[in-house]
């Protein structure tokens, strides 16, 4: 199934000016769980001149088929999930303060203090705390969650937002360095590689990107989406934690997860799913023809888009594969630009020498 | 050991044996499949291994008063990956499946690739009972560049099958002693109106993942999932009304679902009609296959045919002799007979 003038060669991945505006638009998107619009409109945009089909199904993912060249080709299903964690405005206090819950996993520590953005107009607010003059030693020792939190739009902002309407961190992408940093890293970056493989599609293969909706609060957008691609392989392109900094004690790290800079992390085992063998090998081996670093997440709790697809009809052997991220569901993530680039370089590669039969091999 | 060429077992013992001594952790389940093909080749009409690597064997074509029925008996076991391997060799790792500390210390385990190891822990803070976190396997490794595993390496704990007359122990009754009442029952099963589908499922302990995608491609009209459930019969035990030798037990419902009423009846009276002994199980937590195949497309009536077992999720699960010969033979009789309640 290999076609030998279609080589990785092809296609280059970079992250420069134009990438990185298009990453810039993506991240700076509002689109907690439930209301990926903003992101959903971008991506119809920019991947529509290249596809063969795009479609929103009834939950709201976009649906976007690339034929390659030629019959019975291996119908390979990749995922990006559009949404990200946030807030949900719950309570109108009146004076534009509004009580909120949170959407995903957001750690209360992470709260107070943070700029958000509020709804399709992206009305700035802050959720505020008691200024440090004002608290006691005790009061300063206790962490405070959504429920003792407000998020504060100003006098006025009661007209410009409502119940229901959803707020996320106001952080805009920054390059620093070699790193990105940013909001919402989970999984724009994966949305913004996706889009690059159906920009650049191979041809040996037919595209099934799903730019799917509502996966931080349980893999549901990825579920109706497989169902309606039936496919023969699945992939969810995601990030993932990396908690490498040091141990200050001079002991091994041994719970990193992920490493920054060790390129795109393979998943063998996470909450949801146990990563088909021959797929991670197919992975493996494809890094490692074309010279791209890679690692493995280590096996962990959590879960992608993987964990849906995989159980859909009669089964799609699937994997995963993370840019790894320090500080995920924070207000700022931080990346290596290069591996975001070497997933999307991994990721090409490996499809770019996809053989259907691998998944007649033996496991020994 | 992947193309294991093994006679059909002579006796049922032997096969107990065989196939509790097969390691197959979730994910990984190659190797007990291959072993479980040996012994039904010649006995089905036809095998496949779908695309989760399920395998599922049909026997027999709908006639009168026949169903597309399932029978599903998992496969895989609780088992361990390894996670990190440090510069002094030591194997950090996550468990797959419930695998509790308690079992873990001293324990032995068998690499899919063959390399063995010792399960230790670091010093205890206290009394408390160590988190899996503060446990490693020791390979023997020096450092981590001799290592014989590394991260993702799957293992599954290393215990002998050992025969006590009237009760039999091993790692992995749960589940492999139902995938010897369908191996039986496949092999005992002559005449049937039914379509039979004996699916040996993978990946159950980590969330019926396999039974899931099986029922959907089997798509059965009457579902009947064969496993374990916990006994009440030992010194101060949880409340469970279960007791080894009683007979198998027709479930009720578990944690993960409600048995169709049709179905558990069903079972009884076969079970009564043969004058083979029976007991009813309402497990408290705990699920199976049988929630699988209930929900599948556009739902399907679905029960379980389980056996008591004591010790369940450690090294050394104990099963009755007795509840395993009665349990083929109501299952052998409710598969040779019509369905005429659906």
């Amino acid at each position: 199934m290999t076609n030998q003038e279609n080589t990785a060669s092809d296609f280059k991945p970079v992250l420069e000016e134009q990438e990185l505006a298009l990453l810039r638009r993506l991240t700076s998107a509002l689109a907690v769980s439930g209301d990926e619009q903003e992101v959903r409109e971008i991506v119809r945009e920019v991947v529509s001149p290249a596809a063969d089909q795009v479609e929103t199904d009834a939950l709201g993912n976009l649906l976007v088929t690339k034929r390659g060249k030629g019959e019975n080709l291996p119908r390979v299903m990749i995922a990006a999930h559009m949404d990200e964690v946030g807030f949900m405005l719950i309570r109108d206090e009146g004076d534009g303060i509004f009580q909120f819950e949170v959407v995903g996993g957001i750690d209360a520590r992470q709260l107070a203090g943070k700029s958000v953005i509020v709804g399709r107009q992206h009305i700035p607010g802050v959720i505020g705390a008691k200024a440090i003059h004002l608290t006691t030693p005790e009061e300063r020792k206790r962490t405070l969650g959504s429920e003792q939190l407000r998020i504060d739009l100003g006098p006025g902002g009661s007209s410009l937002a409502k119940v229901g309407d959803r707020a996320t961190f106001a952080t805009q992408l920054k390059v620093a360095g070699p790193s990105i940093l940013s909001k919402a890293l989970d999984d724009r970056l994966g949305v913004f590689n996706l889009i690059q493989l159906v920009l650049h599609a191979p041809e040996n293969v037919d595209l099934l990107a799903a730019f799917t909706v509502q996966e931080e609060v349980g893999l549901r957008g990825a579920k109706v989406a497989a169902y309606h691609f039936d496919p023969q392989i699945g992939i969810a392109l995601d990030s993932t934690p990396a908690h490498d900094l040091p141990h200050f004690d001079g002991e091994e790290n041994y719970r990193y997860n992920t490493h920054l800079d060790g390129g795109p992390a393979i998943y063998l085992m996470d909450g949801a799913t146990i990563a088909d063998r021959r797929l991670v090998r197919w992975l493996v081996e494809s890094a490692q023809a074309e010279g791209i670093p890679w690692q493995y997440r280590q096996p962990n709790k959590g879960g992608t888009d993987a964990g849906s697809i995989h159980k859909i009809r009669a089964g799609v052997p699937s994997v995963s594969v993370s840019v790894p991220q320090r500080y995920l569901h924070s207000a700022a993530g931080l990346v290596r630009m290069d591996d975001c680039i070497n997933t999307l370089r991994l990721v090409y590669g490996a499809l770019t020498r996809l053989d259907a039969s691998i998944l007649n091999r033996q496991e020994n | 050991m992947n193309n294991i060429q093994q006679a059909p077992a002579e006796h049922l013992t032997d096969l107990v044996k065989l196939l509790t001594e097969t390691p197959g952790p979730s994910g990984a389940e190659h190797r007990i499949r291959a072993a479980v093909i040996d012994q039904i080749s010649g006995l089905a009409d036809e095998v496949r291994t779908d695309a989760l690597g399920n395998l599922i064997a049909r026997k027999g074509r709908k006639t009168e008063g026949g169903q597309r029925i399932m029978i599903s008996a998992h496969i895989d076991e609780i088992g361990l990956m390894v996670t990190h391997v440090d510069e002094n060799g030591f194997a950090r790792f996550l468990m797959i499946g419930g695998v509790s500390p308690l079992t873990c210390l001293g324990g032995r385990v068998l690499f899919m690739n063959g390399a063995r190891g010792v399960i230790g822990m670091e010093r205890l803070e206290g009394n408390a009972l160590p988190t899996l976190e503060k446990m490693f396997i020791d390979t023997g490794a020096a450092s981590a560049a001799e290592s014989a595993v590394q991260v993702g390496d799957v293992c599954g704990f290393e215990r002998p099958f050992i025969d006590l007359g009237k009760r039999l122990v091993a790692k992995s009754m749960d589940n492999r002693i139902s995938a010897v009442v369908a191996i039986e029952t496949l092999r005992a099963l002559k005449e049937s109106p039914h379509e039979v589908y004996f699916v040996f499922s993978v990946q159950e302990e980590v969330g019926l993942r396999g039974a899931i995608t099986a029922a959907y491609g089997v798509d059965p009209e009457l579902g009947l999932a064969l496993d374990v459930t916990r006994t009440g019969d030992t010194p101060r035990s949880a409340r469970m009304d279960v007791t080894l030798g009683k007979g198998p037990a027709i479930k009720v419902r578990d944690s993960s679902f409600i048995a169709d009423p049709r179905v558990v009846n069903w079972m009884i009276r076969e079970a009564e009609a043969q004058h083979i002994p029976y007991q009813m199980e309402v497990l408290e937590a705990g699920g199976t296959d049988g929630r699988a195949i209930q929900m599948a497309r556009a739902g399907v009536p679905a029960g379980c045919l389980s056996l008591g077992c004591r010790y369940v999720h450690t090294p050394s699960e104990m099963i009755d002799r007795e509840d395993l010969e009665n349990a083929i033979r109501l299952l052998v009789g409710l598969l040779s007979k019509p369905v005429d309640w659906l």
